[in-house]
């Protein structure tokens, strides 16, 4: 290997590595690269260029037809669907509730069992539990909660509420899912602000109680501003997390009732493999791949806006 | 130089990966097709069931096989099972990768479909056999025969002597079916009781394939379908014409007057058996639970005429050869073989479906003339309307199920409908109407 690559992978800041390794360390370095770069190109590298050209072909998963283009045809029927912007708006609407309400409740989880008290890690488990269920599961499990007649409509009837049909009503059909989502991803945020929490020096909490500063103040001036990095990497996972929501609709709802609950990725699937148009299927998971890719590039400018200011 | 470096490496794990997806692929193929020609001239014919885990039907196929293998000695052939979930899925990987085995069964509706797309290959030399099958059994595209299934099901209501007696409603027939204001009345009374949260279950707590299997009919039952089976090209007319807006109308009317529930229990037959329903209506399989709760207080109806007779769907699983096979003569002889009447009547009869042809019901005692199930027998007879015959009717079941999920939810019918039109005729016609 030429010796000015080295350089690049092993800093120059740091002797150590050059003078007793030599070149072994960038052998290494790529070789433990191997099998992620492999897989990252045949799962994911591979299927986005499929995908960017799929779009543009009226490909079909079943078809003794050889794939022809098809220019923008897929594109001009998804943005003349109703369903798709019906899909689009949950997709937004979605995220837009889950990431402040989700992140929130899980940095109040956090704090809760980041006191020092007897019995704290029996909460960590129990708040974490629902993170180590499957999706499936979980769902499922909701499904038979929200019947007319289930768990949660019968609590209800005890203070004198009559619940509606959660997932059969498209007014509550979303909120409903949201609620199942929150409960079941809010343990893993939870841990995650757990140990941003663990990182801040307990020297400060003291020096700011001797200045006389009270719980929220606290919060405000040491708690919040140490955790500033570990609030971007939630902002980031939970966005991405919920845009492409798709098992519980799959599981619960299958999109309906009149399309109350379908979303960008739950549309691409169906059309993918039940109605079997891989073109048109491509062309929605184009456009949502712009999206996410506008979503996170608006993120990553603010959270680096941040970082530059401090 | 770095960049040189990671195009390198890039370009290795591609070929990497190539070559473990490859290695898989040959591997995969070898060993579950099992075709080929053995040592002492046996030809060996690989064939795929969807019956892994339902034991009665799979050991009714295997002794077919058996029987058959049993008799001569150039051709053998080897049974492999799927589970139902994921068959579908293995058999287009399976063509997909042109490793299809050469004796296969496929869901009737999407016998069109794979004959389009080069899977299947005409039955030839069965004509005469197969024209004493129920029609419905018989898989065609056009006008040419590609596979033959050993039972059909039927899709009836049941419901209870005692219970319609109490409430002063008639009892229908097959030759006097419900009209549709007597149903409506019927489930009025049965609302107006207040015996019953929902006095009809219609099943709609079931997914996927059965919307437009159950309710299909209803809306050929007012004169509507969900394509114009002259020409397969367009919807139009038929899925959005007053019939089918009548259909739709009524359809939602059910749910809008708490007769039937929008989204039912997920086993229907449970809650009739449990007393939560009065009118139950799900395929002929649910007789036998329903018979060992009420016994002879069990009554077995047709689906009301809505305008144009009763309808009911046809087309359950059946068999077809695939066009890849290197031995379609050995694939041909066991399809002849099988469609034998005694085989018919044991897979019938194993399964408690309908046995396909009239001597095989001689031979199953509940589908005898006057046997219990008969009445199944004579509802696919007079009322089996199969799906459309068009490659195109994976997409039109799915664009039925969301279109119908839509209407009982309140969605506006004329419009629903109409979007339902304009998206059928849209994917019939960039497949160049499938011809």
């Amino acid at each position: 290997m030429p010796p000015a690559v080295t350089p690049d992978l092993a800093p120059a800041g740091n002797p150590r590595s050059r003078t007793t390794l030599g070149h072994q360390p960038v052998t290494v370095a790529w070789l433990m690269l191997v099998p992620a770069i492999v897989l990252m190109v045949t799962f994911l590298i591979i299927p986005i260029i499929l995908t960017f050209g799929l779009a543009f072909t009226n490909a079909r998963l079943i078809s003794p037809e050889p794939a022809r283009f098809i220019g923008l045809d897929n594109f001009t029927r998804l943005f003349s669907s109703p369903t798709f912007w019906r899909s689009l708006q949950n997709t937004v609407v979605f995220a837009l509730v889950i990431v402040p309400v989700q992140s929130a409740i899980a940095l109040g989880l956090a704090l809760l069992i980041n006191a020092k008290v007897r019995g704290v890690n029996f909460f960590r488990t129990v708040y974490f539990l629902p993170v180590v269920t499957s999706m499936v599961v979980v769902s499922m499990l909701w499904m038979f909660m929200y019947q007319p007649n289930g768990l949660i409509n019968v609590l209800l009837a005890k203070i004198g509420i009559d619940g509606p049909d959660w997932l059969g009503d498209p007014r509550t059909a979303l909120f409903a899912i949201i609620v199942l989502s929150i409960w079941q991803a809010v343990g893993m945020h939870m841990v995650i602000w757990l140990s941003g929490l663990q990182t801040i020096p307990g020297e400060l909490y003291e020096a700011a109680a001797l200045d006389g500063a009270g719980p929220w103040r606290q919060f405000l001036h040491v708690t919040w501003p140490g955790l500033r990095q570990t609030a971007t990497f939630i902002l980031i996972t939970i966005t991405i997390a919920a845009f492409s929501l798709f098992t519980q609709v799959n599981i619960m709802t299958q999109g309906g009732p009149l399309d109350a609950t379908s979303t960008v990725v739950f549309q691409a699937v169906r059309t993918g493999f039940q109605q079997q148009q891989t073109g048109y299927a491509s062309a929605i998971s184009l456009v949502f791949f712009a999206i996410v890719l506008v979503v996170s590039l608006i993120q990553r400018y603010f959270t680096r806006d941040k970082e530059a200011r401090r | 130089m770095t960049t040189g470096i990671i195009r390198k490496v890039a370009a290795a794990g591609v070929v990497a990966a190539l070559s473990v997806s490859l290695g898989a692929c040959t591997k995969g193929g070898s060993s579950t097709t099992n075709q080929g020609t053995s040592a002492n001239g046996t030809t060996e014919l690989a064939m795929w069931t969807h019956n892994a885990g339902n034991e009665e039907e799979l050991g009714a196929i295997t002794a077919v096989v058996d029987d058959f293998n049993a008799s001569q000695t150039k051709y053998k052939v080897n049974i492999q099972a799927f589970p139902q979930d994921s068959y579908n899925q293995s058999v287009v990987a399976a063509a997909a990768s042109k490793k299809l085995p050469c004796i296969l069964d496929t869901d009737g509706p999407n016998v069109p479909n794979w004959a389009w797309a080069g899977y299947l290959a005409p039955l030839e030399g069965l004509d005469e056999t197969l024209g004493k099958f129920l029609p419905s059994t018989v898989g065609q595209y056009k006008d040419k025969n590609y596979s033959y299934g050993y039972y059909d099901v039927a899709l009836a209501m049941f419901s209870r002597k005692s219970v319609l007696e109490k409430h002063d409603i008639r009892i229908p027939t097959v030759d006097q079916p419900w009209t549709q204001a007597e149903f409506d009345g019927a489930l009025k009374k049965l609302k107006d009781s207040g015996e019953y949260a929902y006095p009809a279950d219609l099943s709609t707590g079931f997914t996927g394939e059965w919307w437009p299997y159950a309710y299909s009919p209803m809306l050929q039952s007012f004169g509507g379908d969900l394509i114009d089976r002259t020409d397969f090209k367009s919807a139009d007319g038929v899925l959005n014409g007053p019939e089918a807006v009548a259909w739709a109308t009524w359809f939602r009317s059910l749910v809008a007057n708490e007769w039937v529930a929008a989204k039912g229990g997920a086993d229907s037959t449970k809650d009739f058996v449990n007393g939560k329903s009065a009118i139950l209506y799900n395929g002929s399989w649910s007789a036998k639970d329903a018979r060992e709760a009420f016994g002879d207080d069990l009554v077995v109806l047709p689906p009301p005429d809505l305008g144009h007779g009763p309808k009911i769907g046809g087309g359950s699983w059946q068999w077809a050869v695939s066009s890849s096979c290197s031995a379609p003569e050995g694939a041909m002889e066991y399809m002849k073989f099988a469609a034998q009447d005694k085989y018919v009547a044991s897979v019938a009869e194993a399964t408690r479906n309908i046995p396909a042809t009239d001597a095989a019901a001689d031979q199953v005692e509940a589908f005898k003339p006057g046997g219990e199930n008969d009445i199944f027998r004579q509802f696919a007879k007079e009322f089996a309307v199969v799906r459309p015959e068009t490659p195109g009717y994976p997409f039109i079941a799915t664009e039925f199920t969301k279109t119908a999920q839509d209407i009982i939810n309140g969605a506006d019918p004329q419009q629903a409908l109409d979007q339902a039109v304009l998206n059928i005729d849209a994917n019939q016609q960039s497949n160049n109407y499938f011809e």
